[in-house]
């Protein structure tokens, strides 16, 4: 039970002109324990859409086939469980045992058989709590080892996770990782999504990568398919194991005082914390999920009034509105002075096109059309989206939008950049360019505050650390 | 995330009654009053409701804070209402200016502000005691309301609060762009509709995950559904239904008896 027959299988989206994912020939077997790995855009999600029968025929176009044990997965729906990325979208109940229970109930199991399976199934996750617990009082990482309990409820003879560690602290995507590592029997298949390629391999024992053009590209155990195609791999993104990034920090000392947070904080979100950022610098904020590095990087930001302490601008960075605090200042010249890069990039976007919102900042800060012109095509080119400027930004994928989102704050040329997890769920092509980019502004003479859980971008990047405990 | 939460003590002897029961119970008692214009019935109904509100559990204090909106949109009815009616019959109380306040005009604005909040009020109690999964699950069980339906509701109902927490980050990284609106009143109009267009293409995208993770779970998938969480509908919750009956056709006959009653219709 639980094998997984593809012949030559492609999907397209509705309305879309490029196949997703195409000529995909793979054979797993029962028990077997798949990474799949990939570019960006190179087909992952929709192919473990497919496997999981969700993909109904009229919302695209199939070509060859797709089988589990012999069937169509839409008719073997009973046999496979699936994770996602996102904890708060894939829990339905209120309560975490009633979650649990959600897909017993869906599935018609016999109400005096639920509650015992319920119970089996937060056990093996290692779930700390008792069933009565509300969902929303748990961390990321427990949401998601809920999700996790909630797939093996189901008892699946295929297990797929689609970068379920993605949004978590290292902490929290630890704990992820041994919930699936000991709640698997020996006997269920699993097929694993993940860009954090070193922290997966511990869980499987084959990898297959897809070619962004179609096809596979690589398949075998993870030591001969490294020792092959590592180059390559790590060349198109993949975050091939032991291979480091030479780090970029800053060659000159750190120059002016840019801004000076005194006892900041707003409780009880976060705790009043004494900080300093200097041009030329980068500094990282590190801490677990609930630290309060969000909203500290809001607060220094200007985008919230202060609970506690206050933020002070040197003339530097402010001119003559340096005896204003940063939040009250108007936005045009909040965005000439301090560059603000949101953890989801779709909540910056405002128009229509790439090019018009790279356009925006400069136009609203009042420089004239030329002017905007040459800012902007030197960012598209800079940040490979020339191609894209016609594009509407809600279509990109995760890993241009989090390009755009940079550029965008970068096109004002603010003398502090501030960002909140920049490095989140991106392939190792687009990291190594942000560290790329992130150093040349420092070295330009910029400060660079980068809030983050990505132990590798600091090393590569980060001048100076602080680490914030949860308040 | 917030939690939604009861605000009484899950233990009362009313508030553990069937959901389903309390919202019946709630509308029966309610329809009585929206039959009459008078003064007397609604009051009568606050008397009756602020007594049985130990036996569902809320203390008096915790209902003041809970019922504020409803407070002042009383008070609100109550000024209009002075200020405004056509008609002004009745002894004149006070004459300042503009303002004709008669005994008739402040008898039709009791009225209306009492039946405001007589109605209201056991809307306010059901949903104090109940917990949304039991009254999902009542619906379902009891009220034969369909599973998609109930079910999904429940689900959409969680991510209400992430709303708000949306719209303050989608200002202010409008903010960060450099996007304000300043004191021209166009530009905020404009600033707020594309802020809530934003709102609506994320609140979407997480509804159809949600949805996804949903039928993932085999949700809606036409196997005949069980149910882990018994809702039972006993004698206890007829009688609730009843007994709100009794008291709402109560307060409607005093007003009738006194010969205060005034119909709705006609």
């Amino acid at each position: 039970m639980g094998a997984v027959t593809l012949r030559g299988f492609g999907w397209r989206h509705a309305g879309r002109k490029a196949w997703a994912v195409r000529g995909v020939d793979l054979r797993v077997e029962a028990g077997e324990r798949v990474l799949l790995l990939g570019a960006s855009g190179a087909g992952k999600s929709t192919l473990l859409a497919a496997l999981a029968g969700l993909l109904p025929g009229d919302s695209g176009e199939q070509e060859g086939t797709v089988e589990i044990d012999g069937l169509d997965p839409r008719k073997a729906r009973e046999r496979v469980g699936i994770v996602f990325q996102d904890p708060e979208t894939q829990l339905v109940m209120a309560r975490c045992g009633d979650d649990v229970a959600f897909g017993l109930e869906n599935r018609g199991v016999p109400a005096d058989e639920i509650w015992p399976r319920v119970d089996e199934a937060l056990h093996r996750v290692g779930f700390p709590y008792h069933r009565d617990r509300p969902t929303a009082a748990l961390s990321g990482g427990e949401q998601q080892r809920l999700a996790l309990a909630g797939a093996l409820a189901l008892r699946p003879a295929l297990l797929l996770l689609d970068e379920p560690t993605a949004n978590l602290d290292p902490a929290g995507a630890t704990l992820v990782r041994q919930a699936v590592a000991g709640a698997l029997d020996a006997d269920t298949t699993l097929i694993l999504v993940e860009h954090r390629v070193a922290e997966a391999l511990p869980l499987v024992d084959r990898v297959v990568v897809l070619e962004p053009g179609g096809g596979v590209r690589a398949d075998g155990p993870p030591a001969a398919v490294f020792a092959a195609h590592g180059d390559a791999l790590a060349a198109d993104g993949v975050w091939v194991p032991g291979r480091t990034v030479p780090p970029r920090h800053a060659t000159a000392p750190a120059g002016d005082l840019l801004l000076t947070a005194d006892r900041l904080g707003l409780p009880p979100r976060s705790a009043p914390t004494d900080l300093s950022v200097r041009a030329g610098e980068a500094l990282a904020v590190l801490g677990p999920n609930g630290a309060g590095k969000s909203t500290l990087a809001l607060l220094l930001g200007g985008l919230l009034r202060p609970g506690t302490g206050t933020v002070t601008a040197s003339t530097i960075l402010a001119g003559r509105d340096s005896g204003t605090p940063p939040h009250r200042w108007r936005a045009p010249a909040l965005a000439r002075r301090i560059g603000s890069v949101f953890q989801d990039p779709e909540h910056q976007f405002v128009t229509g096109t790439v090019f018009d919102e790279l356009a925006l900042g400069p136009r609203r800060t009042g420089q004239s059309e030329a002017a905007v012109k040459t800012t902007v095509d030197a960012l598209l080119d800079r940040l490979r989206l020339a191609k894209l400027a016609g594009a509407n930004p809600y279509t990109l994928s995760g890993g241009e939008a989090r390009r755009l989102s940079v550029a965008t704050a970068l096109a004002t040329a603010p003398r502090l950049l501030i960002c909140d997890e920049p490095t989140f769920g991106q392939d190792r092509r687009t990291w190594r360019e942000l560290v790329d980019l992130f150093a040349e502004v420092r070295d330009a003479g910029h400060g660079v505050v980068t809030v983050t859980h990505d132990p590798d971008f600091v090393a590569a990047l980060a001048d100076r650390t602080l680490s914030l405990e949860r308040p | 995330m917030i939690v939604v939460e009861p605000v009484a003590a899950s233990g009362a002897p009313l508030a553990r009654r069937n959901p389903v029961a309390k919202l019946v119970a709630a509308l029966v008692f309610s329809l009585a009053l929206i039959a009459t214009l008078d003064p007397v019935a609604p009051a009568l109904a606050i008397a009756v409701e602020l007594a049985v509100l130990p036996l569902f559990g809320i203390r008096y204090r915790v209902l003041a804070r809970r019922a504020w909106p409803l407070l002042a949109s009383a008070a609100g009815i109550l000024i209009t209402l002075v200020l405004f009616a056509a008609d002004r019959s009745g002894r004149v109380l006070v004459e300042a200016g503009p303002v004709l306040v008669t005994s008739g005009v402040l008898l039709t604005a009791l009225g209306l502000v009492l039946r405001t909040i007589a109605v209201a009020l056991p809307g306010v109690i059901v949903f104090a005691t109940t917990d949304p999964t039991d009254l999902a699950d009542a619906l379902i069980q009891n009220a034969r309301a369909p599973a998609r339906f109930a079910i999904g509701a429940l689900a959409a109902f969680r991510l209400v609060p992430l709303l708000g927490q949306e719209w303050q980050m989608i200002s202010m990284a409008r903010r960060a762009r450099g996007v304000d609106a300043g004191r021209n009143p166009l530009a905020k109009l404009r600033l707020f509709v594309s802020t809530a267009f934003a709102l609506l293409v994320g609140a979407i995208r997480r509804g159809t995950r949600l949805a996804v993770a949903m039928d993932a779970r085999g949700f809606d998938a036409g196997t005949p559904r069980t149910t882990a969480r018994r809702q039972r509908f006993t004698t206890a919750d007829a009688l609730l239904i009843a007994g709100a009956a009794v008291l709402g056709g109560g307060a409607l006959a005093a007003s009738i008896l006194l010969g205060t009653f005034r119909p709705l219709i006609g």
